[in-house]
């Protein structure tokens, strides 16, 4: 019992993990430009069938498909951004609602036109299949990497955001954009180079999620819910709040699922509905 | 823009009216297609409330279409089958649950509104995904028989009655609506849409009049749902699918929120134009669709109905620049 309940404590938190990947760029978005992109999704479906379709066309290694997804992903976002998402920077919310969800709509029709609209099947490496001993328990060895990779990505996103120029420039742009201007940082540049850097870890998160969440054309909307609700639990300003959303999230997730599979998804609304009635402000939000 | 409505009828609305009783005639081979237009109109309806007139964004909408889908149906199919009785029930359940969800909704900023309109949505279809044996699961709720409306008109295979009913329903909720947004509550709703900060200065809680616009929204959303599944005889789960709310929003704004006539209008092309574009190929609907929002965004502010008043007030010289500027001088 109390091995099954680490068991699921270590899938819950591989989960999480990689939700957290997958949302990090709709936080910094939002907090950055207060731009609501509900088509975050769809750079994470693009992540997973370029991974797809590099191993199964090209034949390489699961490690280089992943960073084709990254380096594709990030290019995506850029161009992206300069030709449409910069357009719709000052809109009101609404219209930014609308702009994303027509963008996700043809990513998903685009999706199911080349690839059909079936599951995308992939073949893991073979280490990083089955079962591996870990302080005594069994746990999944892809949960395992998921964790690996994810706290080594959240390591370099905090030493970026916490210690270098480009990282100053990013907080200082999120607390005040106007005096950030007045100092003269180039906030459009700023927030071009974070859209494309939240695009290529969606993009490499959405690679990485073939094994756990799937593939199929659906994905931008089947867990649009779910990114939504780690930015909006997390709190936009940070690092730590997504993240620790992000892994509640997928504790709970998982644990719902495992102990009262009848009632499912219904604990992650509910835990959803707690949360957002706590704290309406996110987890690490300012309380008014 | 004018001041205060006196809330008389122009001579634009009853044209605008005469279109569906014309309709009815010229197109004999279009009534059950014409009716579903007519109850899409008044979901959209709703969702001008909630959207135009409290600027709240759903995008869970649904739920209470489909409650009061389910709630008719479910009536009806265990023998239930008086249709007005039918009708309000299912917006009186709607109401309830709208009430209930706005209370979470007038707490938070858009991204919580979003989400938590979204997650009740998926909820709801969950609950009748997971309660097939009450609901009829993804194969829908079957044998929901009507009996004649009033006593008098059977729903027959021709859809005369259907499309009656639905019209004389989307009437008679929109006379209502509008009676509604030109009272002193819908003068304080606009007050709210135009300056939410500034109206607690003058004593108006905001948070009450937008849960009052929300149940009232959700409660109309029931009344739509229940005539679907009346005038069909059918209710399929995807009342309750992200699908619908997109699709609501969608005609909504294509339309034109804020104006009342905009989501009647924005449903009528919505749905002519998927009727035509799903036939030249069913699967990539949605694509256009997509592309339709994202060129909306970009280069047509504000939807039909909007453009058709700026046109309108152009040729007739009103609102033209030059004009305003002699107005002025």
């Amino acid at each position: 019992m109390v091995g099954n309940f680490v068991g699921i404590l270590f899938d819950g938190v591989a989960y999480g993990a990689l939700l957290f990947l997958i949302s990090i760029g709709l936080a910094i978005t939002l907090g950055l430009m207060n731009f609501i992109n509900l088509a975050h999704g769809a750079f994470a479906m693009f992540g997973g069938y370029v991974c797809v379709l590099v191993m199964t066309r090209a034949g390489v290694p699961f490690f280089v498909a992943l960073g084709a997804a990254f380096v594709a992903g990030g290019a995506l976002g850029a161009v992206l951004e300069r030709l449409l998402y910069r357009r719709v920077y000052t809109r009101t919310h609404l219209d930014q609602v609308l702009f994303t969800i027509g963008l996700t709509f043809m990513a998903i029709a685009s999706a199911s036109y080349l690839f059909g609209p079936g599951q995308q099947p992939v073949r893991m490496p073979a280490y990083l299949t089955g079962q591996v001993r870990l302080l005594g328990i069994d746990v999944g060895a892809y949960r395992l990497f998921l964790i690996g990779v994810v706290a080594v990505i959240t390591l370099l996103l905090s030493w970026l955001v916490e210690r270098t120029r480009f990282g100053a420039q990013v907080r200082a742009a999120v607390d005040n954009r106007t005096a950030a201007e007045g100092l003269g940082i180039d906030v459009a540049r700023v927030f071009s180079v974070t859209f494309a850097l939240g695009s290529a870890l969606a993009a490499l998160g959405g690679g990485l999620a073939i094994d756990v969440l799937g593939l199929d054309p659906s994905f931008p909307l089947k867990y649009m819910v779910y990114f939504l609700l780690v930015v909006a639990v997390g709190g936009p300003r940070t690092i730590r709040g997504p993240l620790i959303a992000a892994l509640i999230l997928g504790v709970f997730d998982v644990a719902g699922k495992y102990y009262v599979p009848e009632v499912g998804s219904f604990v992650i609304y509910a835990l959803m509905v707690t949360m957002l009635v706590l704290f309406p402000n996110g987890l690490m939000g300012k309380r008014t | 823009m004018k001041g205060l409505s006196d809330g008389r009828w122009n001579r634009y609305e009853i044209a605008f009216w005469m279109v569906p009783v014309v309709a009815y005639f010229a197109l004999p081979n279009y009534r059950t297609f014409g009716s579903q237009i007519l109850v899409a109109g008044l979901f959209a309806l709703s969702l001008d409330l909630i959207l135009g007139y409290a600027r709240i964004v759903s995008l869970g909408h649904a739920a209470f279409f489909g409650l009061g889908a389910y709630t008719a149906g479910l009536l009806a199919h265990h023998g239930w089958g008086e249709p007005l009785s039918g009708l309000v029930a299912g917006a009186v359940v709607a109401a309830l649950a709208g009430s209930l969800a706005s209370l979470l909704i007038v707490r938070g900023q858009d991204l919580t509104r979003l989400i938590v309109t979204l997650g009740v949505g998926l909820m709801l279809y969950e609950i009748a995904n997971r309660a097939a044996l009450i609901t009829g699961g993804v194969d829908g709720l079957p044998d929901v028989s009507m009996r004649p409306l009033l006593g008098m008109f059977a729903f027959g295979i021709n859809g005369k009655t259907a499309y009656w009913y639905s019209f004389a329903v989307l009437f008679i909720v929109f006379c209502l609506t509008r009676r509604l947004v030109n009272s002193p509550f819908g003068l304080s709703l606009r007050g709210v849409r135009e300056g939410e900060k500034r109206m607690p200065a003058i004593g108006v809680s905001v948070r009450r009049k937008l849960v009052i616009v929300y149940t009232i929204g959700a409660g109309i959303a029931g009344i739509a749902g229940a005539l679907l599944a009346q005038t069909t005889q059918f209710v399929g789960i995807d009342v309750l699918g992200f699908a619908r709310s997109a699709d609501v929003l969608i005609m909504l704004v294509l339309g034109g929120a804020g104006y009342l006539y905009g989501g009647l209008i924005g449903a009528a092309i919505f749905m002519i134009l998927q009727d035509q574009l799903s036939s030249l190929s069913a699967a990539y609907w949605q694509f256009w669709l997509g592309l339709l929002l994202v060129a909306l965004v970009l280069f047509a502010r504000g939807g039909v109905l909007p453009a058709l008043i700026a046109l309108h007030r152009h040729l007739r010289g009103f609102g033209s620049p030059l004009r305003r500027k002699v107005e002025k001088t």
